[in-house]
């Protein structure tokens, strides 16, 4: 029920539907700025205590207790290749709901809610990371920075 | 558009289709049967009636023409104008299935599906009208798949027909609920029960974590109604449990008609008989074990029973007969599915096993019976000669396993040849919520479910038991038994594999299916109800997890699958015991020379014990529940009165607290024996030594280094009830026994049991003066006789008995401490019909009644 409440005030009122469908969250991940759509968030969440899952695939950090719900956390730096975070740096957890079921995708820092333009959104350029292409929409400039818009089902993709 | 009310109507009537066909076919079978029965005749008739006129109104013409015709040779029967045939029968059963495919169609699509129903109609209007036409097998049209039908005479879809303004007045549901007594129930979809489920797991969860963080608090102002709110959640998680409990008998409905196809099918008779369809079980559940449990009624029917014309060749009754029975235990629900039908053929079985290189010769002849016939649980064994339409479509007994383990249930079969063979399913009673027991391991906590867990032993510490290496594999020797260790950090690669074994912590002695295992874990906390559930689909190919949790503090904790890692292991593979688990086959058969005993305390003096076999079931007494009639104790138990005698005369009636009780008792009648405390359970080789022999006890013997007294349970029964051993069954129809058996011991266990069911006893102590009383002219009902005697042995009974005089025709069953196949090989040939354990009291019993039942029958 939480879950619900919590998505239906990100959809708040005076937003409309058209709207919500291009508000991006924004995250970083080894300094790198990128985004996943708002409307498949249903949580921000600061550090947690995460249980280690034993033969999981190594993205997989483990999983959370959401209000009753069991989650399980994908470390985004471990499914995108970069290095692991330097030890005592907390992750935060950006969950999302991906065909039904939460996840918890881990990134260094949670920035803001942004309203992106469709049509602003280019093909990833030549000089974007391996790594980064296969999970990228796309990016998008913003000011002085690339931001990278996540495919969260891609993301998802893994041990099947 | 269509109108909504259009829509819910057409939902409404389909579900109610639905339900009245799942009770038509059982109806018309027992019509089939008794075809006088005008009580069923008419629910027949009413059920049809209410489809036909439902689907007049919807605009369902297909339907309605079919179910029509039905209803015309229904009220004919009905009125006696026509007589019930099982041809007609077969017709209506036909024109059920009709209604069954029209209404899937309808279900599927909105609409009727296009289909050519004229020679059924045909059929059953010749029926109406008192031919009997042997209608020519329907199979020639499948609806579905034939577009022969001119699409003009199809009647346009449902949508044409505009929507009804009033609702249908229920008028031919007033006419079906004539009692007007309809029960109490609505209807509810699965969804809003499943969404009830998860919240009041939430709220279970909730509870727990609450329960924690207040035992951890001085301050207990809210603890009074915490407490209530605890006792209301439990209620609340019970009562929303028993939503989703359903009776076993809903997944049965199909199989009685399964059963009289397949019969005429395969040319044999069948009777099936359901036992306990009542017992309840979780929805979800039952629909995992339904398919599996058609299959093994369709096998028993196809492989098990044999032909009416070998069954007469075999001295049997034409009819075979498929048991299906239902009954709670503990946590657990456990079906069977038995037959009286030829028996798995053990040589069959040893040549495939062979041929398939699944075991040496040599390690067969190792084998018992039984584990021998385990290996039809195989991938891609089947040992059915030919393949049949009905049971040989290349889904094996390996997938029924497979299926129920993977629910955390087990299966095992008996067979004996020529006597039929039986399954037992036990499954838990529901998936949802789990008594687990909680451990630790490389530093991680787990969930192993108690249901597989046998006990558990601390490894490493002084005098106890050690974890020992055979060749490559660790092994804990625990009493007669070696058992391959899973060290849990290991497998979980919580740490690197070393080649020594950890020696420290406690091993979790787990079973599946006849195989015993050891889960090696550091630490073992609690065991807490879990509510399980299923793990994120990016992690269900880890087949070592079934599921994970959040316990009460509110950490996530994964649930260990017993049979996932003894699979991971190589373990759990019926019948491929390794080289090091070589001792382990044959341990369990020297166990069988040993007796279990319930050790307790009662009284001053030595500890006491009483073989576990014999004692039905211990009770806990509220002290307060104990009443006094005339010099006697009574308590009221399971709606009857029951003695109760204390063992110690000296102690005082308890005024307060628990009384202890060991119940003995059969059927109908029970008495209990207070003691003060229950100790153990012990395996032990019972040496008697008659030292010291007072009423009330055989003797003592050494157990853990302490004298202890044997109790003589006859002795006690009789303090209970003086009239124990004066059956109800009146005298003249019980049947005579002869038991020979030359041990005084075993004779004072075995008499009061058999007595106590209702047998009229006779012993002797030999063979020699076995015959000896037929010689005389003494005439019995069966013969119960001990191998090992003096004078004559049993095989030398048996073989004196078969070879003539009176006797030659009794059924014998021999009563040995050696139950190895060998043995029991030997007991066949020289003329014995059964080979039962010492001690195993309810084998005795059902032995006996089988034997008899011939006679009983008459």
């Amino acid at each position: 029920m939480q879950t619900q409440l919590s998505k239906a005030d990100l959809r708040a009122p005076g937003i409309a539907n058209n709207d919500a469908a291009s508000m991006m969250l924004t995250l970083t991940v080894a300094g790198q700025l990128c985004a996943v759509p708002v409307l498949t968030v249903r949580d921000v969440l600061g550090a947690q205590t995460i249980t280690r899952i034993p033969l999981a695939p190594h993205e997989v950090a483990g999983s959370l207790n959401l209000r009753g719900r069991i989650v399980t956390a994908v470390d985004l730096r471990a499914r995108l290749d970069l290095p692991p975070r330097e030890p005592g740096q907390v992750a935060m957890s950006v969950v999302v709901d991906v065909g039904g079921e939460l996840y918890s995708l881990l990134a260094d820092q949670v920035g803001e809610v942004l309203s992106l333009d469709t049509e602003g959104t280019s093909p990833n350029p030549p000089t974007l990371d391996a790594s980064w292409k296969e999970f990228s929409l796309g990016v998008h400039r913003h000011g002085e920075q690339l931001l990278v818009l996540l495919d969260v089902e891609r993301l998802m993709a893994l041990g099947v | 558009m269509k109108g909504p009310s259009m829509d819910d109507l057409l939902a409404d009537f389909l579900t109610e289709t639905n339900e009245g066909l799942a009770s038509l076919d059982a109806a018309l079978l027992q019509l089939e049967r008794n075809p006088s029965n005008g009580a069923v005749l008419s629910e027949v008739f009413r059920t049809v009636h209410t489809i036909k006129g439902t689907c007049g109104f919807l605009g369902l013409p297909r339907l309605e023409r079919v179910a029509h015709a039905a209803e015309n040779v229904l009220g004919l029967w009905r009125d006696g104008t026509l007589p019930v045939t099982q041809g007609g029968i077969t017709l209506i059963l036909s024109a059920a299935d009709r209604i069954r495919q029209i209404v899937a169609g309808l279900e599927a699509s909105g609409s009727e599906p296009i289909g050519d129903d004229a020679p059924l109609k045909a059929a059953l209007d010749a029926a109406a009208s008192g031919e009997m036409p042997t209608m020519e097998k329907p199979a020639a049209e499948p609806p579905q798949a034939s577009m022969a039908a001119p699409p003009g005479a199809a009647p346009l879809p449902v949508q044409a027909a505009p929507p009804a303004v009033e609702l249908p007045t229920s008028e031919p549901l007033a006419e079906a609920s004539t009692g007007g007594n309809a029960p109490q129930t609505i209807r509810v979809a699965v969804d809003v029960l499943e969404e009830l489920m998860v919240l009041v797991s939430e709220l279970v969860l909730t509870r727990n974590q609450l329960m924690q963080l207040a035992r951890a608090e001085e301050n207990a102002t809210f603890a009074v109604p915490l407490q209530r709110l605890s006792q209301i959640t439990s209620d609340l998680q019970d009562g929303v449990m028993k939503t989703r409990m359903q009776p076993i008998g809903n997944a049965w409905a199909k199989l009685p008609r399964l059963v009289r196809d397949l019969s005429n099918d395969l040319g044999k008779r069948i009777e099936l008989e359901m036992r306990g369809a009542e017992t309840e079980l979780d929805r979800q559940v039952m629909e995992l074990i339904k398919d599996p449990l058609t299959h093994m009624v369709r096998n028993s029917a196809d492989h098990g029973l044999e032909k009416p014309e070998q069954r007469r060749a075999a001295g049997k009754k034409e009819t075979g007969r498929i048991l299906l029975n239902a009954y709670h235990e503990g946590g657990h629900i456990v079906l069977e599915i038995g037959d009286d039908g030829r028996g798995l053929n053990t040589d069959r079985i040893k040549a495939k096993v062979i041929s398939q290189g699944l075991a040496t010769e040599a390690e067969l002849a190792a084998m018992s019976e039984r584990e021998i016939h385990r290996f039809i649980f195989r991938a891609g064994f089947s040992t059915a000669a030919e393949v049949t339409s009905v049971s040989g479509r290349g889904v094996g007994m390996d997938v029924v396993k497979t299926n129920i383990e993977r629910i955390g249930g087990m299966v095992d079969l008996v067979s004996r040849e020529h006597r039929g063979t039986t399954f037992t399913i036990k499954i838990p009673l529901t998936l949802a919520i789990a008594a687990a027991l909680i451990v630790e391991a490389g530093g991680e906590r787990f969930a192993i479910p108690q249901t597989g867990v046998l006990e558990l032993v601390r490894v490493g510490l002084g005098d106890g038991p050690k974890v020992e290496r055979i060749k490559n594999s660790a092994v804990l020797r625990l009493r007669d038994q070696l058992l391959p260790l899973v060290p849990l950090k290991q497998v979980l690669r919580l740490e690197p594999v070393t080649e020594a074994p950890q020696t420290e912590g406690f091993v979790v002695v787990t079973q599946i299916g006849a195989q015993l295992f050891g889960i090696v874990v550091d630490r073992v906390f609690d065991t807490e109800e879990i509510v399980v559930k299923p793990v994120a689909p990016i992690l269900r190919h880890i087949t070592m997890f079934s599921g994970n949790t959040i316990l009460g503090d509110g950490s996530v904790i994964m649930i260990l699958d017993p049979n996932g890692i003894a699979r991971a292991v190589g373990l759990g593979l019926e019948g491929t015991e390794g080289g090091a688990m070589q001792e382990q086959a044959t341990a369990p058969r020297r166990r069988d020379r040993s007796t279990a005993l319930l050790l307790f305390r009662a009284g001053a003096g030595a500890p006491k014990a009483v073989p576990l076999n014999l004692v039905a079931r211990l009770e806990n007494l509220e002290a307060g529940r104990i009443e006094r009639t005339g010099d006697s104790l009574v308590v009221q138990y399971r709606g009857a009165l029951m003695p109760l005698v204390p063992l110690d005369p000296y102690a005082s009636t308890p005024q307060s607290g628990q009384q202890p009780v060991l119940v003995f008792g059969d059927r109908d009648r029970a008495m209990g024996l207070m003691v003060d405390e229950i100790l153990d359970v012990v395996d032990v080789q019972l040496q008697l030594d008659n030292a010291g022999l007072r009423p009330g006890f055989l003797g003592s013997c050494v157990i853990a280094e302490k004298v202890t007294d044997i109790l003589d349970t006859g002795y006690w029964l009789k303090q209970g009830q003086p009239d124990w051993f004066e059956t109800q069954v009146a005298a003249g129809t019980r049947p005579r026994l002869l038991i020979a058996e030359d041990s005084d011991f075993f004779r004072n266990l075995i008499v009061p049991a058999v007595m106590a069911a209702g047998y009229d006893v006779t012993t002797v102590n030999n063979g020699r003066d076995a015959l000896r009383l037929r010689d005389a002219g003494e005439m019995f009902d069966i013969i119960i006789s001990d191998i090992n005697m003096p004078e004559l042995d049993g095989f030398g009974l048996a073989r004196a008995v078969r070879e003539g005089g009176a006797w030659a025709e009794l059924p014998m069953i021999a009563l040995s401490g050696q139950s190895e196949p060998c043995d029991v090989e030997r007991g066949r040939a020289a003329g014995f019909s059964d080979y039962i354990a010492k001690f195993d009291r309810d084998a005795l019993l059902s032995s006996l009644q089988h034997c008899l039942q011939p006679m009983l029958a008459r």
